[in-house]
């Protein structure tokens, strides 16, 4: 279990809390570190973004903590209850609970509730009072405030440089709200009225203060979000005051546990098993992912573990229809100009999509494909994400349970409307992997984001292995591949013959051997690396891998693991598109989608990295490594020479700055205006 | 707005010197700079970079180490081998002491800031106790064979670690003795060097030592096994400066390419807790060597050879988009090195070891804006006055009748009196100055050239008579009890009648010279003063601070004059605000009142107090002219600030009579053409 807040995440493996669980956690004076109390003996100081304690305390074996520690932020001491009288407080120098301060107070506490700029409160299960009071006279009686009420939730907090107090008592599922204003010691009680749905239970409750109103939301149970407004100054203080909630937001996934809010923003945030902030009226989802600073550099690409598997969630939010709530008292229709209040559904309605669903999970293969057909037409139903997401799961489940079903075309269709991702459906790649269906495969490659590379890799090894014959039969995309075999080359480089001497004389290098054989018979060399080693079918496959995203250190011990002689196919391919991408000027290959030149060789020294020995030892890949290291040689030579001619441009412009130097002294005019 | 003809002189032969080494105050948040010719500078950050102190260089005096210890307390140590103490209160040298152990290459403070220690040519490694007024010394570490050329203390103060020639030592503080050697790989791109030079270390909390050394590379090293645990090669040259971050999860380096290389700690997957050191970002801000870097919370600090101080902010650190979050660059010191005498047309310029006096040419021709006008004499070098002594200048004036010029080293202060006669000049020393007048922070003339204001660096003001030949001393105006700061700027009304004086941190004093008191203090502002003037006849006194903020205070009045409140009132120009180099002079023009001139490194602004204020929506600068424009909407658009960018980096402008301005320019190319040439890095192939 997870303690949420507003701003972060602590999971309690972290921290190594007891079975309990947590029992609260507040904010230390410093910024960045948190109190941490856990339900039986021990308060942590956290620092979250060392991820890591700074200090910890424990009561005695056989006390317990009642209520979470809290800071004060006067003092920087803190200050933690245990056995619901005892109250502790002490600060980071002190090492044992048992030899700080302590004070038995007469009533027991509720809760100690602090805030930045104010002395800390003692709320007792039936009032409340300062610290600096409470610790004056210990045993002092505390008159009664609330009656037989327990205390639910409270909030404090600074509202014009005055501290006021919130809390909300419940009694025989009746709620009450009381708000103290401690620069007047006014002490205001609302009854919060129930909405219309008496079975549901409120969950949870946060608030934001405005201009003149408190605005109190609550989460109930079933989903619904509702809205109370307080005024900050009570009109009536005396009189038990009535107030209603609206309803704000309805939400059909109830699996919520929390609702809290952003001030500066005026976010609400739903939490449960996933994060939704909502902003006004529109509502984003979010998935609690840890952040990291490596994902933001480099090519780094984290792999999921299976550990962590995330639950699709084809979760329509944006249906923005405004249907308004039937019961509106008068009071609210004011406050409807101010705020719009909208149901967001979620669940999609009874019909056509459910019985697609249906269809799919039982009918033949012919008949679901006409039905997923059908539904991709229409398109822009307001539920398609839901619809597409439910279908492809419904799909992969039944291929799973019935071997022989294999609804290629339906899902050739949907992997092309472009909503679906790998880690939405996992099992898709899987399936297609095991069917060998290299048409698909190359088309997830092309459309899903985010693969694995050693999904990436399981692609390559089938595109390499899979027959010829078979291949022919399958239609993939070829529009990465264009077809050498019969086209004419008329933008081919001219060939130089002679070599210019100009302060350099490719003699005199040792490797001027390799350089001579590559300007002597180019034409030759051209003809016997042109021919390249795959069929366009299988290049067209080949190209998507290229293409596919991946991050080294994640795709190189794959790499490791393919058979010698389909590593020297795919090195001869990619020496192939080499040298056709350095054939011309601009360095690219020719073609709608072709790789890219640094696609290439990002690849050629992968696959160099990861089974050097091995082709090293081959026969067959001596001719492309000789090729490359040829090529690179002669890389070499052309810089050597280019660097050269810079510092000659350097030169030339040195002496043209010299000349039009405007000189040390001149009188010019001026005029301003 | 008005027509000038502008002397534009670009001969004024400035060279900053390379910058050695950066400290960074975290409390304050002020970067001490020390440059190669032993002169500390001392950058407050706070107040928009403004250069705030200075301490003059020394030619023995080569600065090898800087460092803030004690909290605020500034120390260096060199190559003459004294660790020295510098009062920034009064911007002198509190104290200089000799180590013996030859030059000093390095210096740390400890962790507490209690503790001094040096690392010297002779392999010792010493340390001081930092005592309340001085520092002492304690006792030697282990003698290593060569000399000791960086060093850092383990966060825990417990061990140090001290980088040599091919080797680095780790050492016990309590015992003295070494604990470890680890020996640096000679090898460089697999040729082995004669020897690697550790150029830095820096000692973890987790005891990982981090060195940086002239064979390009960046090790990680464990310091309880002596072992090497990860090397990265970053540079085909020497890698010279490290600085790492308070919270050890980011470092920087530069390499002696001009390179700056940002490693940043981050897990190695996104869910890992596991973390490792990433080479982030270079960034390449200087084209010579970074002799020296500093980390501070929110931004990458590197100076070297090229002169220019570099602060590159860290984007994921700096919370707002405001000005902190841009690069900023500083050539230029900010404060003024040229003084002009407007009668006789003459420029005196201040070099660290030189004076150099010009005579400004002259022209008959008339043109139009932007024309350049044929000359009908050239500018001629009158004078090339050298200083005597090792110390350098500190200040110099030329009177504004040219007959008079005054500078100040530490030790010594000058006064020559100049004798023109026909196209002859004669320079005569005046003799026998008097012994409170040894060293001056600021010296100015009075308009009348009778009387020299010199603010001591004692904090006092000295009024001096000059007649002939000779000179009487009148006053002096001495601080308010209690107080040593010094005055580094001054200012005096064209009647002779007011001086103004503002110190680094206080207020600025206004002086009545005729009764000899005090006449009035402006109300203190949080940010430096960078320039002030006094108008004539108003007598207001306009202030620039470094905010960029202009205040014009009554003196008469004693209070703001109503322009500057209505200035306040409605906030000056975003873009004027966003400047970043201060406002380094101010003048005035003599028949029109409402005009004040002033400039920064990068524009000369006329500001007209009869025209509206401009406010965020209107254009501040607008470098065309109007074209066939109606007078109607000509005048609705203009505004007070008149802006001219044509002149720049703009060292020095004043206006030498009515229709004549004087700028100084000092293009950058001019620097770096007397730069030792960069290290040739090759673009292609790499």
């Amino acid at each position: 279990m997870a303690v949420l807040e507003e701003e972060f995440t602590l999971s309690s493996v972290v921290l190594s809390t007891g079975p309990e669980g947590l029992l609260g956690m507040k904010q230390s004076d410093k910024t960045d570190q948190f109190l941490v109390t856990d339900s039986g003996r021990t308060v942590i100081l956290y620092k979250v973004s060392d991820q890591k304690p700074l200090g910890s305390w424990s009561v005695k074996q056989g006390q317990i903590v009642t209520c979470p520690a809290a800071c004060n932020f006067q003092t920087g001491e803190y200050i933690v209850v245990h056995n619901n009288k005892i109250l502790r407080i002490w600060n980071n120098e002190d090492v044992n609970l048992d030899k700080v301060f302590k004070a038995t107070l007469s009533v027991e506490v509720c809760r100690i509730l602090s805030v930045q700029g104010s002395e800390p409160l003692v709320l007792f299960k039936e009032g409340v009072r300062g610290l600096e009071a409470s610790l004056a006279d210990p045993q002092q009686k505390i008159e009664a405030v609330i009656s037989d009420e327990v205390i639910k939730w409270t909030k404090f907090f600074i509202v014009f440089r005055h501290p006021v107090l919130i809390f909300i008592t419940e009694k025989h599922g009746n709620h009450f709200a009381y708000v103290q204003m401690f620069n007047s010691r006014i002490l205001t009680k609302y009854t919060l009225l129930v909405g219309q749905d008496k079975n549901s239970f409120i969950e949870s409750f946060t608030a934001l203060v405005d201009q003149k109103f408190i605005s109190l939301t609550s989460l109930s149970s079933d989903g619904c979000i509702y809205e109370t407004l307080m005024p900050i100054r009570p009109t009536d203080p005396e009189k038990n005051q009535s107030l209603v909630r609206s309803l704000l937001l309805k939400a059909v996934v109830s699996d919520f546990k929390r609702v809290t809010t952003r001030d500066q923003w005026s976010t609400l945030v739903l939490w449960g098993k996933c994060v939704y902030a909502t902003w006004r009226i529109s509502v984003i989802p979010y998935n609690c992912e840890v952040s990291s600073l490596a994902g933001a550099h480099g090519k780094l690409k984290h792999s999921q573990d299976p550990g962590t598997h995330v639950v699709p969630h084809f979760v329509n939010w944006e249906t923005p229809q405004g249907c308004g709530l039937g019961s509106q008292n008068s009071e609210q229709s004011r406050r409807i100009l101010r705020r719009r209040k909208i149901e967001v559904s979620l669940q999609p309605e009874v019909s056509p999509s459910k019985q697609l669903l249906s269809t799919i999970m039982k009918d033949s293969e012919k008949h679901t494909e006409v039905e997923v057909w059908k539904f991709l037409a229409l398109k822009q139903t307001p539920d398609f994400h839901t619809v597409t997401g439910d279908t492809v799961t419904g799909l992969l489940e039944r291929c799973k349970a019935e071997p022989s079903f294999y609804p290629r075309s339906c899902l050739m269709h949907l992997i092309q409307v472009h909503v679906l991702s790998y880690s939405l459906c996992r099992d898709l790649m899987e399936i297609a992997l095991k069917k060998k269906d290299v048409q698909l495969l190359q088309l997830c490659l092309q459309q899903f984001p985010d693969i694995p590379e050693s999904v990436t890799c399981a692609c390559l090894k089938i595109f390499l292995r899979i027959g010829d014959d078979s291949i022919q039969e399958t239609d993939v995309s070829m529009e990465s591949v264009f077809d050498y075999s019969n086209s004419v080359h008329d933008e081919k480089m001219e060939e130089q013959t002679g070599i210019l001497q100009n302060g350099f004389n490719p003699e005199e290098d040792k490797y001027s051997n390799c350089d001579q054989e590559l300007n002597k018979k180019p034409q030759d060399k051209t003809k016997e690396t042109i021919s390249c080693s795959v069929i366009p079918k299988r290049a067209a496959l080949l190209n998507a891998i290229l293409h596919s995203a991946y991050s080294e250190t994640f795709l190189l011990p794959h790499l490791k693991n393919i058979p010698a002689q389909h590593i020297t196919l795919f090195l001869k391919c990619l020496c192939f598109l080499y040298l056709k991408c350095s054939e011309n000027a601009t360095m690219t290959l020719p073609g709608i989608h072709p790789p890219t030149l640094n696609q290439i060789m990002d690849w050629i020294c992968l696959l160099l990295d990861a089974n050097f020995t091995v082709v090293v030892m081959m026969p067959e890949a001596k001719r492309p490594l000789i090729n490359l290291y040829k090529l690179v040689k002669s890389q070499i030579s052309v810089y050597s020479k280019l660097n050269k001619i810079e510092v000659s441009f350097w030169e030339l412009q040195k002496l043209n700055q010299e000349k039009n130097n405007r000189g040390l002294y001149s009188i010019e005019v001026l005029e301003l205006f | 707005m008005g027509e000038f003809k502008v002397h534009r002189v670009r001969f004024f032969n400035y060279v900053p010197s390379g910058i050695r080494c950066v400290a960074y105050n975290n409390q304050s948040n002020r970067l001490a700079v020390s440059r190669t010719d032993g002169t500390v500078e001392i950058y407050n950050l706070s107040a928009n970079y403004f250069q705030e102190k200075f301490f003059p260089g020394h030619e023995s005096r080569a600065t090898e180490a800087l460092c803030w210890a004690e909290g605020q307390r500034l120390f260096s140590a060199g190559l003459n081998g004294e660790i020295m103490e510098y009062d920034l209160q009064a911007l002198n040298i509190k104290y200089a002491m000799d180590a013996f152990g030859g030059p000093i290459w390095s210096m740390a403070a400890s962790p507490s800031g209690s503790q001094l220690l040096v690392g010297c040519e002779d392999g010792s490694v010493k340390l001081f106790q930092i005592t309340p007024d001085k520092i002492q010394f304690e006792r030697n570490f282990d003698r290593q064979k060569s000399r000791i050329l960086s060093l850092s203390w383990h966060p825990s103060g417990t061990h140090i670690a001290a980088g040599s020639i091919d080797y680095i030592s780790v050492f016990d503080v309590k015992s003295g003795s070494a604990v470890h050697k680890m020996i640096v790989d000679r090898q460089y791109m697999g040729v082995s060097k004669r020897k690697c030079i550790v150029w830095g270390v820096a000692f973890l909390s987790d005891g990982t030592i981090i060195s940086v050394d002239s064979a390009g590379k960046v090790q990680f090293w464990d310091s309880a096994t002596g072992t090497l645990v990860k090397s990265h090669l970053i540079a085909n040259a020497d890698v010279q400066s490290i600085a790492v971050a308070d919270q050890e999860d980011s470092f920087v380096v530069g390499t002696a390419e001009g390179t700056v290389f940002h490693f940043q700690l981050v897990p190695v997957t996104s869910n890992s807790s596991e973390k490792q050191w990433v080479r982030t970002k270079p960034f390449q801000h200087h084209t010579h060597d970074v002799r020296t870097v500093a980390h501070s919370p929110t931004a990458l600090i590197s100076g070297g050879t090229d002169t220019h101080l570099v602060f590159r902010p860290l984007m994921e650190k700096v919370q707002v988009k405001n000005y902190d979050a841009a690069l900023r660059k500083i050539t230029f010191p900010h404060r003024c090195l040229i003084s002009c005498s407007k009668k006789r047309q003459l420029l005196l310029f201040q070099f660290a070891h030189h004076l150099e006096l010009w005579r400004l040419g002259s022209t008959v021709a008339t043109g139009k804006n932007g024309d350049t006008l044929p000359l009908s004499k050239n500018a001629d070098h009158l004078l090339h006055l050298k200083t005597k002594g090792p110390e350098n200048i500190i200040c110099s004036c030329i009177s504004p009748c040219g007959s008079w010029i005054a500078y100040s080293t530490v030790s010594r202060f000058f006064l020559y009196r100049l004798n023109y006669e026909h196209d002859n000049i004669s320079l005569k020393r005046v003799s026998k100055m008097p012994a409170f007048l040894r060293s001056a922070l600021q010296i100015l003339f009075s308009e009348d050239s009778t009387k020299l204001f010199v603010a001591s660096n004692q904090g006092a003001l000295h009024i001096v008579q000059l007649s002939g030949g000779s000179f009487k001393h009148l006053h002096a105006f001495q601080p308010q009890s209690g107080t040593v700061e010094a005055m580094c700027l001054l200012a005096v009304s064209p009647d002779g009648n007011w001086l103004a004086a503002s110190g680094t941190s206080a207020g600025v004093h206004v002086y009545n010279v005729k009764q000899l008191k005090l006449h009035c203090t402006v109300p203190a502002y949080n940010f430096p003063v960078t320039a002030m003037a006094i108008a004539p006849n108003t007598n207001n006194l306009v202030i620039a601070h470094s905010d960029q903020q202009v205040f014009e205070y009554s003196i008469p009045d004693k209070q703001y004059t109503d322009w500057s409140r209505t200035v306040q009132k409605q906030g000056f120009h975003h873009l004027w605000l966003q400047r970043d180099t201060p406002i380094t002079h101010i003048s005035f023009h003599p028949k029109r009142p409402m005009h004040i001139l002033l400039h920064d490194a990068y524009m000369f602004c006329i500001i007209d107090k009869s025209l509206p204020l401009p406010n965020d929506k209107t254009l501040l600068y607008n470098p065309f002219p109007p074209t066939n424009e109606s007078d109607v909407v000509r005048r609705r658009t203009a505004h007070a600030f008149k802006i001219s960018k044509i002149y720049k980096p703009l060292l020095f402008m004043d206006l030498l009579d009515e229709r004549t301005l004087v700028a100084v320019e000092r293009p950058l190319d001019d620097i770096i053409a007397q730069l030792p040439p960069p290290i040739k890095k090759k673009k292609f192939g790499t």
